[in-house]
């Protein structure tokens, strides 16, 4: 120990001194040892593969033989172009988008309540009751609906009971958004939809609004302004980043999902389920990869404009 | 209504609303639970005619589900493990230096929860078409792992970040190594917070079926064995006991998660 | 000594008390020290010696490089330049684990996964000393600082005070040859650090080992340290018994920082009739006379104008305008019939003036 009188202790700990001694001399080294791995994994793995998705997109399949033709073509592209092919994008990303408005109306109050008025243990409450959803089984609340929208479930039934059986025909006799049943049209599709991405809107959306000093809602009231104004000039342009922050999360999964409008939903196509499609039994791993460029491509303007608004502080 | 904060609390419609909201949010979920007693086995029949317990029975028999179990099980604690590892390591070195590319390698990180499932499910698939790898459980594995790195690293730059930077240095000034120090100081203070991730991260795992179809080939997983049963139902009230069952292997992990990391400024959870 | 391009600001080698050579290593011993972060220079050429056995202080304001000073000391900044030496080793280059040097940190920095008893057993642990002996070597580290009670609590449930003794123990269990200590007493109330300043005190002078500690507050170095090192702005001013930097500081920073003081510019001194130079006069120096007193050797009188007065309790502070410079000073309370405008004399001896460097 230190009592020989030397300045230097030299605790018996063999090799494992000596590499820390080395990769404290050594940060880089340390770090490159921690980051290594993850990167690699996440560079070959998943980048990689995207590279490889990039670059399927870029191949095209012969339409005679049902092979991969690896040559770089723009043929696939131009398939994607067909008007077929682009009902399928323009129908997920109205999709999409009427899904986000719907969810940040739900969401607000539910976020404002959370953010300002819950305390101690409610508060918990409300965050487990949040997360949980979110968390269960994806499959499982998808399931869930199917159960409920059936022709013989829950909704009908209810909706029999209460009388308002012809306002549930009228809206299923619309144009585009109707169907046979409610299992069975876009109605359906969205109402699900609604329910699973509701969490991805609520949370971000409270976190925003709790970073609003109570301070701030008492002075508007103090300087006289309406609640209404309060709400349209204070609150909503404060909670702004985290519904944009949010309505990435409900944009950015509803573009991709292909399990929910294939349980759910008239049996057009949306992006999701083109993909799963092409890549399936057809072996169209081009096209499947050319379908999956457009939600990549969206999502980067999306939260390109995102960014800009602020939205990244919300996350 | 007013804004201000009155000690009587949110006005009604406000209450209402939030309350309306959640119950929309758990209400169907409790639906599956009813139906898993039902006695109707063709349809979705509500109210349900009767009910029983037979099906939980019949479910105990059923092979197919219990090697579907088997393998998710397999699968979620393997890419667990990964995903404990390399987030860890990844969150050492983000959490405390600056260095060059940090935030890119953060962003890197995030990507695969970030974009969509099919993209990734996608993007796998068609590595693996290039690089000529047939589908196998480390195909499943390689996907997963790489979706749940992003839970565990979450929870640990948190829990890191709230780790005062003296304690390391106390460690390392009393006499003890970076490995002892790692041992004795950095890992128990680390514990909860690896433990949180890996639960949120078997939970994720468990229940994941975008990605996994498509890099699973012939294998079943039991979120894939559900799919097919709601495409095209066999015995539905079969389904939805395994539903039940789903519901409850997903939600524990989540609770004791969150039990685990209450206290702190990012709660498990939060990374998704 | 370092031949680097830049001459330091200040010329600290006079100052050193330097131990005769030929009888003993100094403790710590830093030779042209400089810690560089990019542009920045957190420590700039700083040369140190302190001696074995010696309370010594490291004083200045937040930014000064004190602190930095402290962390190359221990271990956990490496410098940009020059050496460090511990007991005539160098110890460039080694990790905190290898020096025979311990750290009482800011925030105590307790375990908080350890009860007190195996904080303290800490340096013990990762030594493989057996669980029996380092309990029984910590419940006597414990005694030491008076926490025997103690032993099986949680830092969480600790005072600070507490807290603050647990770390001591726990550096001290090690057996170091020198103990930092880094701000020991900021997060303390007033009581409680005076009552630990004679703590610490005493028990290093139980011990016998080197201290050395960092504080931004003059009245606590003044107090408790054997010799004070005064930084700014990353270099050491000056370096000195308390007295030394109270009484003659060398320089305006120190004379500013280190209690409060007049500085007699030239052109001041030139109109009183004083020596050439520019002068550092402490306030309680001076003294007030109500006529001219005849005139004696080695004493100072002006005639100055009452500019200010303030009533501080025990004293009142007086600010004198003379030659349209002022003066500070200090009047016990008693005094009366202070006024602004008043004309008085004002006087000090010569020896209390001290020349600093211009």
């Amino acid at each position: 120990m230190a009592d020989d009188g030397m300045a230097i202790n030299q605790p018996a700990d063999g090799v494992l001194g000596r590499v820390s001694d080395l990769l404290f001399r050594r940060p880089g080294l340390l770090l490159a040892i921690l980051l290594g791995p993850p990167l690699i994994w996440i560079g070959v793995v998943y980048v990689g593969s995207l590279v490889a998705l990039l670059v399927q997109s870029f191949y095209s399949i012969d339409e005679f033989s049902g092979r991969i033709v690896r040559e770089f073509t723009l043929k696939t592209y131009a398939e994607l172009l067909r008007p077929s092919n682009l009902d399928i994008v323009l129908r997920t990303v109205l999709m999409a988008a009427s899904v986000t408005l719907a969810s940040a109306l739900i969401a607000f109050p539910i976020a404002f309540y959370a953010a300002r008025f819950a305390r101690g243990w409610i508060k918990g409450l409300f965050f487990i009751a949040v997360m949980l959803p979110l968390w269960s089984s994806y499959l499982v609340r998808v399931y869930a609906w199917k159960l409920i929208l059936a022709n013989e479930g829950v909704l009908n039934w209810s909706v029999e009971r209460v009388g308002l059986t012809p306002l549930v025909d009228a809206l299923l006799s619309m144009p585009v958004i109707g169907g046979p049943s409610l299992s069975f049209s876009y109605i359906g599709t969205f109402l699900v939809f609604v329910y699973l991405w509701l969490p991805f809107m609520i949370l971000p959306i409270q976190a925003a609004l709790e970073r609003v000093p109570g301070s701030m809602l008492e002075a508007s009231d103090d300087l006289g302004a309406r609640p209404g104004q309060t709400f349209r000039k204070v609150i909503f342009p404060l909670a702004l980043p985290g519904i944009v922050a949010g309505s990435i999360f409900t944009f950015s999964l509803t573009l991709g999902d292909y399990i929910a409008p294939q349980i759910v939903g008239s049996s057009r196509l949306f992006i999701g389920q083109a993909v799963y499609m092409h890549q399936g039994t057809a072996g169209n791993l081009p096209m499947a990869a050319a379908f999956s460029m457009v939600p990549i491509v969206v999502m980067a303007i999306y939260l390109w404009i995102a960014k800009k608004m602020g939205a990244f502080n919300a996350l | 209504m007013r804004f201000r904060k009155s000690r009587s609390g949110a006005p009604l419609k406000l209450k209402i609303g939030a309350v309306a909201g959640l119950l929309f949010l758990h209400l169907p979920l409790l639906l599956i639970f009813l139906y898993a007693f039902t006695t109707e086995e063709k349809s979705y029949q509500f109210p349900p005619p009767d009910y029983t317990l037979k099906w939980f029975a019949v479910v105990w028999d059923r092979q197919d589900i219990w090697d579907a179990f088997g393998l998710s099980l397999k699968i979620a604690l393997i890419a667990t493990g990964a995903a404990i590892v390399l987030g860890t390591l990844a969150a050492g070195a983000v959490a405390r230096t600056r260095f060059f590319g940090r935030e890119t390698v953060s962003l890197l990180i995030i990507l695969p929860i970030a974009l969509p499932g099919v993209v990734t499910g996608i993007a796998l698939r068609s590595a693996f078409d290039i690089a000529d790898i047939p589908f196998s459980f480390w195909t499943i594995v390689l996907g997963h792992a790489t979706f749940c790195v992003v839970v565990v690293y979450n929870n640990a730059v948190a829990r890191l970040r709230r780790t005062s930077p003296s304690l390391l240095e106390a460690s390392l000034d009393l006499g003890a190594n970076g490995f002892q120090t790692f041992r004795h100081v950095l890992l128990p203070n680390l514990a909860t917070a690896l433990l949180a991730g890996g639960m949120l991260a078997f939970a994720l795992s468990f229940d994941e079926v975008i990605v996994t179809t498509f890099t699973a080939g012939q294998q079943t997983t039991l979120p894939i064995w559900m799919l097919s049963e709601l495409v095209r139902p066999r015995q539905r009230p079969v389904t939805n006991v395994v539903a039940v069952f789903v519901v409850i292997i997903t939600f524990l992990p989540i609770l004791m998660a969150y039990y685990f990391t209450r206290g702190g400024e990012a709660t498990a959870g939060q990374g998704k | 000594m370092p031949t680097t391009v830049r001459k330091p600001m200040y010329d600290t080698e006079k100052d050193e008390v330097s131990p005769d050579p030929a009888e003993q290593v100094s403790a710590v011993e830093l030779s042209g020290v400089s810690r560089h972060f990019g542009t920045v220079k957190a420590v700039d050429q700083v040369n140190l010696d302190i001696p074995e056995g010696e309370f010594f202080g490291m004083l200045g304001p937040s930014g000064s490089g004190k602190t930095t000073c402290l962390r190359l000391i221990a271990g956990f900044e490496q410098p940009t330049a020059g050496h460090l030496k511990i007991f005539g080793d160098m110890v460039d280059g080694l990790p905190p684990y290898r020096r025979a040097v311990n750290t009482v940190f800011q925030d105590y920095a307790l375990f908080p996964h350890m009860n007190v008893i195996d904080n303290v057993a800490y340096a013990l642990t990762v030594r493989g000393v057996g669980r029996h002996q380092r309990h029984r070597q910590a419940m006597e580290m414990l005694e030491l600082v008076r926490l025997g009670g103690f032993a099986k609590r949680q830092p969480a449930q600790l005072s600070g005070g507490q807290r603050q003794r647990v770390a001591l123990a726990r550096a001290l269990i090690g057996k170091p040859k020198v103990l930092l200590l880094d701000e020991p007493l900021g997060a303390l109330d007033l009581k409680l650090r005076e009552q630990m300043q004679v703590e610490l005190k005493s028990l290093q002078r139980e011990l016998g080992i080197t201290f050395v500690f960092v504080t931004h507050d003059q009245g606590e170095a003044l107090s408790m340290s054997d010799r004070v090192a005064v930084f700014n702005q990353g270099q050491v001013v000056q370096v000195g018994t308390p007295e030394d930097i109270y009484e003659r500081p060398e320089h305006r920073f120190v004379a500013d920082f280190v209690g409060s003081s007049n500085i007699l510019e030239p052109e001041l001194c030139q109109r009183i009739g004083a020596p050439e130079g520019v002068w550092s006069l402490r306030p309680e120096k001076i003294h007030l006379a109500d006529q001219s007193v005849s005139r004696e050797d080695g004493v100072v009188t002006v005639s100055a104008t009452i500019s200010h007065v303030q009533y501080q309790g025990s004293v009142r502070r007086c600010v004198l305008s003379v030659a349209g410079h002022s003066l500070s000073l200090s009047v016990p309370s008693a005094v009366g019939g202070l006024a602004t405008g008043q004309s008085v004399y004002a006087r000090w001896n010569l020896d209390d003036m001290h020349r600093m460097v211009p």
